[in-house]
This record gives structure tokens, sequence and C-alpha cells, in this order.
């Protein structure tokens, strides 16, 4: 029996958030804000990957994402792909690179750093990319990204 | 340079113009005027001898100095924000010179006042003068900063002066030696840096076996109240002990070196052989402080 791929609907026009690693959609929904959202929007979690073996997918209709938002995206999930689409047909499809410099969205996890302290928006550098690694511009200190907790 | 915050802001070649200059103060080729001009010194976590030695060189300077020591007598108790506490004194003063125990604190304050900034230590993070002084001492010792073998001894987990000491070096192709008792290593992200820049370095337990190689010997205080198991400590502390029956055969170029201050890592007995270079590595800061702060403050130099 054919094995039957498209478990989530086509969207008309709006963007495809593909190949996120298994179980992060929900933190990349945060991201967006989807439940403030109006948009028509789809989340697959644990779904079929033929190259990651499971994904998860979000589609959301009639919504462009800034280069910032995209940024966010590849920290949290880095094998994220993006997927324009324009009257049901794929107009572009890219990986989305780690932002060389994270503003805000990161909160330091040293107590002892001033960011946590003064009230002064945190600045990470990336610092390794396999696995994603970042270091806080106030204390310097260097964290995995699976070690670090977001703010959006 | 604006600031001198962090080793990782500073380039080679500022490195180089900061030991020339400093060079040129301390055998009096060129005379810096800070006149009129006055420092706050900012010591929200007290450290008598960097407060001192900066105090010492504002004044060689012809500058002028107030101070803060603690956070007891200041604004800071009474619920002051750091930044209001800092865009307040920037008011009044040329530049900040400041000692923080909060990690990042002086990146902060560079941000928030539009004068410099020197970190004078902030928390375990960077304490850039004490590394500028370090290579200072170095070059005035070796004639050059190039292609040394250089020995760190003590607790290199928590020491910071010997992390930054290791990646000012790594630009000058260091051969590296670091001895430490096994849970007070070098820590892994330092040791990635020099894994990335491709500098040779091995980890010991013992410095004794190397010695005859050494250039540069970096000693740290190994402190008790880091080993959770007093017993251990007892065991390990010998082995850390410089003294002067360790130090036959070095090389004649060979320096013991020390952040200071000493309790008994460093035998009385050092003192009085040639090697021994601490009490002129503090003498050393102060020179390179007046060439630090004379950057900083684009002063005229005659």
């Amino acid at each position: 029996m054919k094995k039957k791929q498209l478990k989530v609907d086509p969207i008309k026009t709006g963007t495809v958030i593909d190949h996120i690693t298994a179980g992060k959609a929900l933190q990349v929904a945060e991201i967006l804000n989807i439940s403030n959202s109006e948009s028509e929007i789809m989340v697959g979690i644990n779904l079929y990957s033929k190259k990651m073996g499971k994904k998860d997918i979000i589609k959301i209709e009639n919504r462009e994402l800034s280069e910032e938002e995209a940024g966010s995206i590849a920290l949290i999930s880095p094998t994220a792909t993006l997927i324009i689409i324009e009257n049901y047909k794929v107009v572009r499809k890219f990986f989305i690179d780690v932002p060389e410099k994270i503003k805000h969205h990161i909160i330091c996890p040293n107590p002892n750093c001033i960011t946590n302290i003064e009230s002064v928006p945190t600045l990470f550098f990336l610092a390794g990319k396999n696995p994603v690694e970042v270091r806080c511009s106030y204390c310097e200190k260097k964290y995995f990204i699976e070690d670090v907790k977001f703010s959006f | 340079m604006k600031n001198l915050i962090s080793m990782r802001d500073i380039s080679k070649e500022d490195i180089l113009k900061l030991i020339d200059s400093a060079n040129k103060i301390e055998t009096g080729k060129i005379k810096v005027d800070m006149s009129g001009k006055l420092a706050a010194l900012l010591f929200f976590e007290p450290s008598t001898r960097t407060h001192f030695s900066f105090e010492t060189a504002v004044k060689k300077l012809g500058g002028n100095t107030f101070s803060m020591s603690g956070t007891s007598s200041t604004s800071v108790k009474k619920g002051e924000t750091l930044s209001d506490t800092l865009m307040t004194i920037s008011m009044y003063v040329d530049i900040i010179i400041i000692r923080h125990i909060i990690e990042g604190a002086a990146r902060f304050a560079s941000e928030t006042v539009n004068i410099p900034v020197i970190n004078a230590g902030d928390g375990t993070n960077q304490h850039p003068t004490q590394a500028m002084l370090d290579l200072y001492s170095i070059q005035k010792t070796q004639g050059s900063l190039n292609n040394l073998t250089v020995g760190m001894v003590g607790d290199l987990r928590l020491g910071r002066t010997v992390h930054s000491l290791a990646q000012a070096l790594s630009d000058f192709n260091p051969t590296f030696y670091f001895a430490s008792p096994r849970h007070l290593q070098m820590p892994a992200y330092i040791k990635d840096d020099l894994k990335a820049k491709n500098i040779k370095f091995t980890e010991l337990e013992d410095i004794k076996e190397v010695m005859h190689t050494l250039d540069i010997m970096y000693v740290t205080r190994i402190q008790k109240e880091r080993f959770a198991v007093l017993e251990d400590y007892e065991k390990v502390k010998d082995s850390y002990i410089i003294t002067k029956k360790l130090l036959e055969g070095v090389k004649k170029n060979f320096k013991v070196l020390h952040p200071l201050p000493r309790v008994n890592e460093i035998t009385k007995d050092v003192d009085d052989t040639e090697y021994a270079y601490y009490f002129q590595q503090a003498r050393n800061g102060v020179f390179m402080r007046q060439a630090i702060i004379a950057e900083l403050l684009n002063l005229e130099k005659h």
C-alpha cells in the first residue's frame, strides 16, 4: 500500500516551517506568538520524515516571517527549513542560518550576570555551530543552546 | 580604544602598542600629562592591591582620583541602580575604573556612560589590566612574547588571571603546561579556545618534570576553601608549593610570576633568587595602567 505522506492540508499562501526538530514545534509556535494570531495555523508534531525519522512542522496562512523570527527559529531548531507558498506553489525554500548575534531573546543562565540584575537587554554571540553554542556578551560565559531559556 | 573591558576585545596590535607605551613611560622616553583630569575608582568589590595600583598610576600621571570602596556607604545601599550611580559619577570625572563582583558590570558601565571605562575585575570574568601587566612583565623578562614555554601552576579552574593570560598569549605561539590538582584544571572553554588556535598544551599534576623547559612559571594560590574534603587539600597542597630547590636547573631566562597576594605557594627563599619576579611584576602594573589610561584618555605624550 502506498504510504500516505500528506497528513496536513496544504496552504494557499503563507509560510511552512518544515524539518523542525521533533518536539520543538510548540517552542517555535511561542516565538511566532501563534496563540494571538488570527491566521489559520497547522501544527504537526512527530510526523514521519525520510530525512529525520521524526519531525515537526508548522504551516501558517498569510504570514511572512521577519529575519529576526527566522533567526530565533534556527536557534531552537537548526535543521528547520522555510518554505514560502504562493497560490499552493512553493516559491522559495531555504535553510535558516543561526544568527551571529542574538538580541533580547536569550536569558543568561548565569545568576551573577549583570543582565539578571540591572534592566539591560541581553546580547549573545554565536560561539559554536554543531552543536549550537552562544556566549553572553556581558559575563562572557558560553552555553549550549539546550541549556538556555528564551523570552519572546 | 575607547574602553578596556575584556581581553577578547583587544587585538595583538593593541597589546603590542600598550606594551610599547608602558615601556616608554617606565624609561622616561615619554611624559604623559593627566593634570586637571579626574578618575573615579569605583571598587564596589574592595581590592586593596588593584586599587592602590590604579591610584598610583593616576597620580604619577599628574591626575587626581576619588574613590569608593565597598557598597555600604553609597547610594547602592539606598537602592539606586548601578546605571544611575554610574551616570551621576560620569558627570563629575573623565574616566571610570570599576571593579564589581557582578560579571558583565564593566561592559554594562561602558555602555551606560559617555566617558572611558576600565574594567578592574568583574566577578570571575575578566581582569584585563592584570593580563596586560602580566604580558608586559613577560615581554620585559624574555625580550619577546613569541614562542615561549609557559607553565601555569595552582588553581587553574577559578583563577581568572590564568584564563586571561592563556588567551592573551595564544596570539604569540606559546607552549603551555598546566599543572593543577585534578578538580582545579583549566576549564574546558579555555582549552577549546586554545585547541581552535592550534596551541600546544599539556595538563599535568606535577610541574617538576618540565621545570627545565620553562621560560615563565605563573603561580596562583590554591585556596583551602575550594576543597570539599580537607584531606584532599592536605594531599595536594605541597605539590604546588614552589621552593628554591624546585628551581635548580631551570633556564637562565626563567622567571616566576604571581598575581599576588601569595600565602605559602612560593616559599620565602625563592624571593632572593634571580628567578623571582612577582614584586617587579606588581611595579610593572603601575606603568601598564598609566599606559592604558593615557591611551583611553588620548593624553598628550611629550
